[in-house]
């Protein structure tokens, strides 16, 4: 069996959960297996149907109050009982913070390696095979498994959304019993960051900008773009992080984040190795560079020579006549 | 207040990676090696702590004798020990066997503690496995991914980062925290504390001394195989008045390449 691990947020299941448990369920049907989810929290029964839209056979619910608000400890000790039980053969969560967070302390416990951010996974002789971007995606590496349960974290954004079709699986709610003293590490309160709506891991647009920008107040002419693509957010090179312009949360490349959205908008950034590596698996890239020999232009599909200044206003009129056909 | 930092040596962040293909590794010939960018937001929280409530850092690395240069880096910026466990076995990219190593040290070597600080990952292997591994491995509580540190008495409250947002955790000590870019700025090393360094002997352990067996350790992850990312066609670059070049970048992305 594949188990499929489901985050959810504020009360809602997480799409990058979705996407994994359709890719679990592609390879399944290669290994001629069943894929399982698993909810952890409180009160969450209610979300089966949904979850199992996407080719669970059984969605279980693991229930506690003490599971309310999530606590890696008090998580990792729900599922590892579950696993006790279950004994699957696969794994899997998302590559979000929270699986980053659970995933690595679930392997621990059950002594198991754990192949991170994964963003391919094939059936080959019978065996799972993963790949995973290294050194921030300057390399790839390919891994099979020596041990049992296979686990992975599964890189949001990446692998596609199955066709949900309605009452494929059970749905069943199991309390689990959770010790005080494994929920130390629970988290208190969420503060959410001023006008963010989207984390660009999880953006299909991301309108990035770096040094050319020259101020913080500029960032803002991206926000308008964001303002009208839909499912984009602001991104920013480590140079514009570091001099103080935006937070570290938009950070694109090595010490930032690894992106691969669907558009990746350039807007005044070079185009440092670091940064490249952070985001040239985007599908298409667009910059915008004063400087012709600058290295973002050998990665971007369509670029323009020219003033981010004087092109940003017509780029954003533009934009809006298509976008309102 | 006892502090434990971990710490790696990864090649720079500017570094070209090369492959060999031969031996199924990277090629570290005219790499420049550092100190884990995010393992240095670590030291400098571990200093900070040390500073207002008194105590002692001591800095520790897995890794081969070349490591020694980055455990003397953090000797210069102020750690008080540094230790070195020597592992010769070349990167496998499993957290796990790391994890491992660094909780036995801890059960065997060095029990008493209050908080042990590692960076979020090490650029390189990318795992983020290893902090929360040690803390599984420990039993201990974990903040992972903080970008604020407070320690009240024997509390630590933190923020750590999530999508779009933070999370407020405290939890008791002794606990594991990892740090993220933002937590703090990171001290240069002092001319004073350079020369400290240089004189400091750093203790060496051997899997052996601390009484692991390498059977205990085998990675269950097998490298099947490396390889660089396929080189990205450069597209169509243009120059021309900001309405057409505005006007042209959008029918492009409208009727080409179909993602407005």
């Amino acid at each position: 069996m594949i188990l499929v691990y489901i985050e959810v947020r504020e009360g809602k299941v997480k799409k990058a959960s979705l996407e994994v448990l359709s890719e679990a369920k592609r390879r399944a049907n290669e290994l001629g297996q069943e894929v399982f989810a698993v909810l952890v929290g409180h009160g969450l029964e209610s979300l089966a149907p949904k979850v199992s839209q996407y080719g669970a056979k059984k969605v279980i619910a693991l229930d506690n109050p003490l599971l309310s608000s999530y606590s890696p400890s008090g998580y990792a000790h729900a599922l590892a009982w579950l696993c006790q039980e279950l004994a699957p053969e696969v794994i899997f969560f998302t590559a979000t913070s929270m699986g980053k967070d659970l995933a690595p302390r679930l392997a621990a416990q059950l002594g198991v390696s754990l192949a991170s951010d994964c963003i391919q996974t094939a059936v080959k002789d019978g065996n799972l095979e993963v790949k995973r971007p290294i050194y921030a995606g300057k390399a790839f590496a390919t891994f099979r498994f020596k041990s049992s349960p296979i686990m992975a974290t599964l890189r949001p954004n990446v692998f596609p959304l199955g066709t949900p079709v309605d009452g494929q699986g059970d749905a069943e709610k199991r309390d689990v019993a959770v010790p005080e003293d494994q929920v130390r590490d629970r988290v208190d309160e969420v503060f959410k960051e001023e006008g963010a709506e989207l984390d660009v891991t999880e953006a299909e647009i991301i309108v990035s900008g770096g040094r050319g920008l020259k101020g913080p107040e500029n960032f803002d002419v991206l926000r308008e773009l964001t303002g009208i693509l839909p499912h984009s957010a602001v991104g920013a090179s480590r140079s514009a992080v570091d001099a103080g312009w935006i937070d570290h949360q938009h950070q694109v490349g090595q010490t930032g984040k690894t992106v691969s959205p669907n558009l990746y908008m350039a807007f005044g950034i070079s185009g440092a190795i670091q940064h490249l590596a952070g985001m040239s698996s985007s599908k298409v890239i667009v910059a915008v560079n004063k400087d012709a020999e600058a290295p973002i232009f050998k990665v971007a599909d369509f670029g323009i020579v020219g003033d981010l200044f004087q092109v940003l206003p017509p780029l954003k009129e533009e934009l809006k006549k298509v976008l309102s056909e | 207040m006892n502090i434990f930092v971990f710490v790696k040596r990864v090649p720079d962040t500017e570094s070209k990676i090369r492959i060999n293909h031969e031996t199924n590794s990277i090629d570290e010939e005219g790499l420049k090696f550092v100190l884990n960018p995010y393992d240095e937001y670590a030291m400098e929280e571990a200093l900070r702590i040390r500073e207002a409530k008194g105590g002692k850092v001591t800095v520790l690395s897995v890794g081969t004798e070349e490591s020694t240069v980055v455990l003397k880096k953090c000797l210069a910026m102020g750690a008080d020990e540094a230790v070195l466990i020597k592992e010769d076995t070349p990167e496998l990219y499993d957290g796990l066997r790391t994890a491992k190593i660094i909780a036995h040290a801890m059960k065997t070597k060095f029990a008493d503690y209050n908080l042990l600080l590692f960076g979020k990952q090490a650029v390189g292997a990318d795992n983020a496995q290893v902090p929360v591994m040690v803390a599984a491995l420990l039993g201990l509580p974990q903040i992972n991914v903080v970008t604020k540190l407070e320690i009240e008495g024997n509390t630590a409250v933190a923020h750590r980062e999530i999508e779009g947002a933070s999370e407020k955790v405290n939890t008791p000590l002794p606990a594991v925290i990892s740090a993220q870019k933002g937590l703090n700025e990171p001290r240069y090393e002092t001319l004073k504390g350079i020369m400290m360094a240089k004189r400091k002997e750093i203790p060496v352990l051997t899997l052996q001394n601390l009484g692991l067996d390498e059977s205990s350790l085998v990675s269950q992850l097998e490298l099947v195989k490396l390889e660089s990312p396929s080189a990205r066609q450069a597209g169509t670059v243009i120059e021309d008045e900001p309405e057409t070049a505005a006007k042209r970048m959008v029918e492009f992305l409208r009727n080409e390449a179909k993602v407005v």
